[in-house]
């Protein structure tokens, strides 16, 4: 088996367009997981326990459970009960509940470390609940938990060819289809694998840069 | 005679097993400084971070002008308050913390208008104009623009004072306000703490373990020991001529240790 480069050149132009839906997917994903995240470590925090235990359960469930069988019942199950997503969408849906579940554990461990008496604090200047959260707590909590987040959405970044399984056409799908086409696995291939290090790479260095800028807070 | 600014009668607490407060009753009239000393342990502490609604009381009661701090009436009865209730309590009371508790993200300037524009709805321009007489006061106007790890502990606690200032309270509750400083830090703390007794009217509960402060700055010095007042009086009576034996006993150790009465 040789490399052919002039097959590379060929493909290339369908590689890219699976790249775009890949960094597509990753970012909504994020988006996603960011929103979902922050929703169950303040239910978690709810004084009623009954939401606090259901939001606990849910998300040790999630957490629980593989993210492909998760893609699958999202994508193949729910129409069962007349509820039809698009396969991005429902890509996109389950990147963010699964990594949502991990996400809300940063959260957690970040509004933890603001020091009891910020809220003591705030309660003596008289804040409400909801401004102790935006103007006091939050501010404080997100910053230093921001390294920790961008490594989840690295490692989201490397699942999306899961969502191959559900027919999106990110990278992965499209050089099985080209491999399909062709009966050549090893270019295309190759060159999913060669997209993914280029892009974790450049993650990581912005990861290092956001450790350095966010990574502590001086008191 | 006036009525009691702040009137404690018969309030319990407990951690766990542990009865930090018994049955304790106090009245403290307005413009009253009072000066909350003991050993650790004893109550003092508690009874600010109550009066600031941060503990709950297991029972008994505490008015405020007059008025329930942690029941209102409703439908003729006396219920448990709401938070919408707490809230306007709040509004009349204010506290120092012993580690400041600035707010980190936050340059001094806004951690003194923060509360009054949030709470208050003061325009931004006329609450700098009264943060910036605040800090004036407090001697910490040329650091408006710092952010508070740029500070020293005591300019961190005038900035602190100058916070809790700013909404204007009838109540200043200061709690252990010098104890985190290092000691050549205390006494710029210390003075703006005499010019604010000398200059308002403000109530004001001190706890503290600086003696010689304490009697210089208090009307009335109560002793606690094991979640009770066991003795109260002016500084000299209470300095001076104990007559308690656990105040004897209390006062004999901490000028054993070095402080000054």
């Amino acid at each position: 088996m040789e490399w052919d480069w002039e097959f590379v050149w060929q493909i290339m132009p369908t590689m890219i367009q699976g790249v775009k839906i890949t960094i597509l997917a990753t970012i909504l994903g994020s988006a996603l997981a960011v929103v979902v995240g922050l929703a169950i470590a303040l239910l978690r925090r709810s004084p009623s326990r009954l939401v606090s235990g259901t939001t606990g359960l849910i998300a040790e469930f999630i957490r629980g459970t593989p993210l492909l069988v998760q893609l699958y019942f999202i994508f193949y199950v729910l129409p069962d009960i007349g509820i039809l997503l698009p396969p991005l969408v429902a890509g996109v849906i389950g990147l963010g509940l699964h990594y949502g579940t991990y996400t809300a554990e940063v959260y957690r461990a970040g509004i933890d470390n603001v020091p009891r008496g910020q809220w003591e604090a705030a309660k003596a200047c008289n804040l409400s609940a909801n401004q102790t959260w935006t103007r006091i707590i939050l501010p404080q909590a997100i910053p230093p938990m921001i390294p920790a987040l961008a490594n989840y959405f690295i490692a989201m970044f490397k699942e999306t060819p899961l969502l191959s399984a559900i027919t999106v056409l990110e990278l992965m799908n499209q050089a099985k289809s080209v491999a399909n086409t062709y009966y050549r696995y090893i270019e295309p291939i190759t060159l999913v694998g060669a997209f993914f290090l280029v892009i974790s790479l450049i993650s990581v260095i912005a990861l290092r840069w956001l450790e350095h800028r966010y990574g502590r807070i001086e008191r | 005679m006036a009525e009691p600014i702040i009137a404690i009668d018969g309030i319990t607490k407990s951690f766990g097993a542990f009865k930090v407060l018994d049955k304790l009753s106090l009245q403290v009239m307005p413009g009253e400084k009072l000066a909350l000393i003991g050993p650790s342990g004893s109550g003092k502490t508690t009874i600010l971070r109550i009066l600031m609604t941060l503990e709950r009381i297991d029972s008994g009661h505490i008015r405020i002008e007059g008025e329930e701090l942690y029941h209102m009436p409703k439908n003729g009865s006396l219920v448990a308050a709401d938070e919408r209730h707490l809230t306007r309590m709040r509004q009349k009371i204010g506290m120092v913390f012993q580690l400041f508790n600035l707010f980190p993200h936050m340059c001094v300037l806004d951690n003194v208008t923060l509360a009054p524009r949030l709470t208050k709805g003061t325009p931004r321009e006329a609450a700098e104009k009264r943060a910036m007489d605040l800090l004036d006061m407090v001697g910490m106007s040329a650091k408006a623009k710092a952010m508070p790890a740029q500070l020293s502990g005591g300019q961190k606690q005038r900035v602190a004072i100058a916070r809790a200032l700013a909404l204007s309270p009838k109540i200043m509750l200061f709690d252990e306000v010098t104890s985190a400083l290092d000691p050549e830090l205390v006494e710029e703390v210390l003075n703006v703490m005499r010019k604010l007794a000398s200059e308002t009217d403000m109530t004001m509960l001190l706890v503290t373990h600086e003696m010689g402060f304490a009697h210089d700055f208090a009307d009335r010095v109560l002793f606690f020991d094991r979640g009770r007042i066991v003795e109260e009086g002016k500084p000299d009576e209470i300095f001076r001529n104990p007559k308690q034996e656990r105040t004897q006993t209390f006062l004999r150790k901490i000028i054993a240790a070095g402080h000054r009465v």
